[in-house]
């Protein structure tokens, strides 16, 4: 590993207001799985983008093998061996495998020469792919795969993966390291974008950690803590969410057999779903993404209605109670989507503070508002949850969405509700904050309330629930106890690797 | 009532010549659409190339500089749209109705000279057994060139999306723009191209009818094809050949029921004039029925820094 492949010395980015990259340095050697660590927005994706030519450094050089180094755009960086995973898949979904290949490549062959090169890459690294199915049917695995094969088939000399397991089940991301490995072996770099530290413990070579744009420290994962990582890129010591001994109580929400055809038509239909938590019970909820978890929100929180006794809260059917009529008995719900969905983007913080608390907190008054009140509260929230905002009458838009996580997730838990439903409560939150997060849903539950958690994040789920369940496609596993619950039963529960039974036949 | 006095060879004849304003306009927009573009100025350009290619061609005696003069007509008044939509990211739905109602007003003021003059006639084809054969001559072989053209045109649209590496890269771009762009690929520039198509094709379409069809200039004398032409884009689901079936039906029913109004069938004649866009309507409705497909990123702006 002597050999440098690609050597960055003192790149700078700077945009209006924030300095994404500030005279970062470091090298990545030949044969390399080299992580780039860091909370979000610590200047990651910037730094890729200039090594990808997506964007261009205000100062500072690249030198790939020696030579200086400045893509003008993706095109050259490919052609000089560069290729990239991107975190939000850049595929489009109404082409077909192979369309969306030849889309990657300089120079593509014809369609049926592609096609078959497409089958050979594929099952040499194992990623079994049928280039001629629409992208749009293909599960988040598959598509990763057709971002894989893209980059394989020009034989890249360094791979950058950005955030590539965040929407995978833990067998798929075993199949991908194993890829991963077979590359390196082959002498290919790899620079891997993550902020799930045990990945990178298991996966990588040497770690680059970045804090607000600068280099702050290079270590080799393998020798260091997941613990001391997480403080280098907080910058502080971190404080693991407690959980303090409670008792379960009586039934809280109980569903039992609901099946609910999808309100979309690329969603996921519910298929006999049953569900069952406690006073004082966090069940987690885990699964890959479109699994149905936001048709199962929907139906708890009201926006999908079903038959009246199919839901049944502290043994009252509210099934065809709307959104406002259960927030009145005290079934609350944070949905995941916070721009539009949680939050009404330009409304300001007061006004979205009003839209869910207006009943509970008594916001209105015969239909009149309460303008005095409706700030009192989102003052509180502010004050209780640390949302980092200039004040109440900020657009929910202006926030990052760390700190509008915080503003809609404290909302509900102020309004004392008796079972909270929650969908990806730390989704691009920084370390920090997401402790803070977890550790109000724990007290929350530590007070008496039933808390659903529904995330992708296992290790989130781990940590604070009681019991736990998974969605597959629409159906949900049994609840089992989060207690000497293993990875491989997880993932299992999860539906396993999708497409592989497949692909062995 | 004469219903005898329909000529069917004429009939199926005279309906290519009214469907081709119709079905130029339309593949050009189903172009721009398939780009991720929804320009609702297909009127406004279509009447600026009818008076473009009317004023040349009179003033130089030859239709086919006007033809010619009309597409960059077309093209021309697009870039106003290229401007508005892709380079001052305005709403694309607003740019495209202000282009319209633009079009209508600078064409009557460009047209102020030439009402009631008659424009050099376009001549017909003439290929030798060919048109000479009964029923078959007259309704295949016995047409103005533009009117082959609009035909290749749909072919060539058909095969350049489906087959060539450009059709790909514009659909791509259509499909998710911010995707297209972190593979490297010219977003603005491929929607400024196919911006410029479609206005060429409804420049084109505008001057079919003000040089063949009709053959005379009057104000607003598209009177709504562009607006028909949008709407059989979206029902032949974006793809070429249902748009060339839609214009053809539409344009079918438009002669037909001409006919029958000369020929005085016992039916009022709001029913009648209103018959080509219901059945049009209908048969595409039904057609687009299995799954219609929009360009996934169709009318929403796109900025590299998003």
């Amino acid at each position: 590993m002597s050999d440098i492949l690609l050597s960055i010395q003192g790149l700078t980015k700077a945009y209006p207001g924030v300095v994404a990259n500030d005279t970062v340095s470091f090298d990545i050697g030949v044969g390399e799985v080299h992580a780039l660590l860091g909370e979000n927005g610590a200047g990651k994706s910037t730094l890729v983008k200039m090594i990808y030519g997506l964007v261009k450094p205000d100062s500072g050089q690249m030198l790939l093998r020696g030579q200086p180094f400045a893509p003008p755009e993706p095109r050259a960086a490919r052609a000089d061996g560069i290729a990239m995973v991107f975190q939000h898949f850049s595929l489009f979904d109404a082409l077909s495998v192979a369309e969306n290949i030849a889309l990657g490549m300089e120079d593509p062959p014809p369609m049926r020469d592609l096609s078959r090169r497409i089958r050979e890459v594929s099952e040499t690294y194992g990623l079994p792919l049928d280039p001629y199915r629409t992208v749009g049917d293909l599960s988040a695995g598959e598509r990763q795969r057709v971002e894989i094969i893209r980059c394989l088939l020009q034989y890249p000399r360094l791979l950058i993966m950005d955030e590539p397991t965040s929407v995978l089940t833990p067998q798929e991301v075993d199949i991908l390291f194993q890829t991963l490995q077979k590359l390196q072996s082959e002498g290919t770099s790899i620079l891997y974008i993550s902020h799930k530290l045990e990945e990178i413990r298991k996966l990588c070579d040497t770690a680059t950690i970045l804090r607000l744009g600068q280099n702050v420290g290079t270590c080799v994962p393998a020798e260091t803590t997941a613990r001391d990582m997480a403080e280098m890129m907080v910058g502080t010591s971190l404080q693991t969410p407690e959980r303090s001994g409670r008792a379960l109580g009586d039934v809280a929400l109980d569903i039992s057999g609901l099946s609910v055809p999808s309100p979309s038509a690329f969603g996921t239909s519910l298929k006999k779903v049953h569900l069952t938590v406690r006073k004082g019970e966090i069940l987690g909820i885990g699964g890959v993404a479109g699994n149905g978890q936001d048709e199962l929100l929907g139906v708890l929180s009201g926006e999908i209605s079903t038959p009246s006794d199919a839901v049944m809260l502290a043994g009252a059917p509210v099934g065809r109670l709307g959104p406002t009529a259960r927030r009145k008995l005290g079934l609350l719900a944070a949905p995941e989507e916070r721009l539009g969905h949680a939050a009404a983007p330009d409304m300001s913080l007061t006004e979205n503070a009003l839209l869910t608390g207006a009943v509970r907190e008594k916001l209105e008054n015969r239909g009149f508002l309460r303008w005095g009140a409706a700030q009192g509260f989102a003052e509180r929230i502010i004050e209780a949850f640390d949302v980092r905002t200039p004040g109440p009458a900020n657009a929910a838009r202006s926030l990052s969405g760390g700190n509008l996580q915080k503003f809609v997730i404290g909302r509900e838990v102020l309004q004392d509700p008796e079972v909270l439903v929650v969908n990806q409560p730390t989704w691009g939150v920084d370390a920090a904050a997401a402790a803070a997060i977890r550790q109000a849903l724990l007290d929350l539950a530590a007070k008496g309330a039933a808390v659903i958690c529904i995330s992708q994040d296992l290790d989130e789920l781990m940590e604070i629930s009681d019991s736990f369940a998974a969605l597959n496609e629409g159906r949900l596993s049994a609840h089992k106890d989060t207690a000497g619950l293993t990875v491989d039963e997880i993932g299992l529960m999860m539906g396993g690797a999708h497409g592989m039974e497949v692909a062995h036949v | 009532m004469d219903l005898s006095a329909i000529n069917p060879v004429l009939l199926i004849a005279s309906l290519m010549v009214a469907a081709t304003p119709l079905l130029l306009a339309a593949i050009g927009e189903l172009v721009v659409e398939k780009a991720g573009v929804l320009n609702l100025g297909v009127e406004g350009m279509m009447i600026v190339g009818a008076i473009s290619g009317f004023a040349i061609s009179v003033e130089t005696g030859s239709p086919y500089l006007g033809f010619l003069c009309a597409a960059i007509g077309g093209a021309v008044l697009s870039l106003l749209f290229v401007i508005l939509t892709q380079y001052a990211l305005a709403n694309q739905v607003a740019s495209g109705l202000a282009l319209t109602l633009f079009g209508l007003g600078i064409s009557s003021l460009m047209g102020q000279s030439y009402v009631g003059i008659k424009p050099p006639a376009t001549g017909e084809i003439w290929l030798p057994i060919l048109s000479d054969l009964p029923v078959i001559g007259p309704i295949f072989f016995q047409h103005d060139p533009i009117l082959y053209f609009g035909i290749a045109l749909v072919a060539a649209v058909w095969v350049l999306l489906k087959y060539s590496r450009f059709g790909l890269i514009l659909r791509a771009v259509g499909e998710n723009h911010d995707a297209a762009h972190a593979l490297g690929y010219k977003v603005v520039r491929v929607r400024t191209l196919a911006i410029l198509f479609g206005g060429a094709c409804a420049g084109l379409g505008g001057a079919y009818i003000s040089l063949i069809r009709v053959p005379q200039w009057t104000e607003g004398m598209t009177a709504g094809v562009g607006w028909i032409a949008l709407a059989l884009v979206v029902f032949a689901s974006w793809k070429p050949w249902r748009a060339l079936i839609g214009a053809y039906l539409f344009g079918g029913i438009t002669v037909l029921q001409l006919n029958l109004q000369a020929a005085g069938v016992a039916i009022p004649v709001e029913y009648l004039a209103m018959s080509p866009y219901l059945i049009t309507i209908l048969v595409l409705v039904i057609l687009s029925a299995d799954k219609s497909s929009a360009p996934a990123a169709l009318g929403r702006i796109f900025h590299a820094s998003n």
